[in-house]
């Protein structure tokens, strides 16, 4: 059984070399988990382990920053940080902005 | 983590470098850092790291205890990828736990 996030060996073509600039969003992304690990409320292996249940269909279909913010969602639920009820609301909230981001 | 203070609670590494190791080829579900190419390869102990919190059990909210003793465990890559195009010398470290190791005469 190979973990559809354990690629090494796998026939994935040129590695492509050129840089791409991160939207403030995904810096953000990396913020929160830096701020969770730091403040031990979530460890990074805990959130390697969130990366690998979302299912391969899910994990190949988003971004790297995406995956990583629906497994730190995923996560903080799971250990009762917030709640369903709370973030939907808040998803809810920011979608009606005019500009959401940033 | 600090490598220097879980050792403290821990025993001596079973494995000294130079020792050939096993990679234990086992399909286990859960959280796994030992890559999958890499079991049932026979790599070089290159050096002991430290004794450190079991990923494994961390993954989950666990404490992580009893620590673990990791390695740097060297590869030669011709023998990790039969198709290798690079350099008949060329190596390959990878951190690995003492428990996805057996030594090599086990096999």
């Amino acid at each position: 059984m190979q973990g559809y996030h354990d690629l090494g060996g796998a026939a994935a073509g040129p590695v492509p070399k050129e840089e791409h600039e991160l939207q403030l969003w995904e810096k953000r992304v990396e913020a929160l988990l830096v701020m969770l690990t730091r403040r031990k409320i979530l460890r990074v292996d805990e959130n390697r382990r969130g990366l690998e249940s979302l299912g391969g269909e899910v994990y190949h279909s988003l971004n790297y920053a995406e995956r990583r913010i629906l497994a730190i969602s995923n996560n903080l639920i799971l250990k009762g940080v917030i709640s369903v009820e709370a973030l939907a609301a808040k998803m809810a909230e920011i979608g009606e902005r005019k500009d959401p981001l940033p | 983590m600090n490598a220097t203070a879980n050792a403290a609670t821990s025993s001596a590494p079973a494995y000294i470098a130079g020792e050939r190791v096993l990679v234990r080829q086992v399909d286990s579900p859960g959280h796994i850092r030992t890559p999958h190419y890499i079991r049932g390869k026979t790599g070089t102990i290159e050096r002991f790291v430290g004794f450190f919190k079991n990923p494994e059990e961390l993954a989950y909210g666990r404490s992580g205890q009893p620590v673990r003793a990791l390695y740097r465990v060297r590869f030669v890559q011709s023998q990790v990828w039969p198709d290798y195009a690079g350099a008949a010398g060329d190596t390959l470290d990878i951190d690995l736990y003492e428990h996805w190791l057996r030594p090599e005469a086990s096999r």
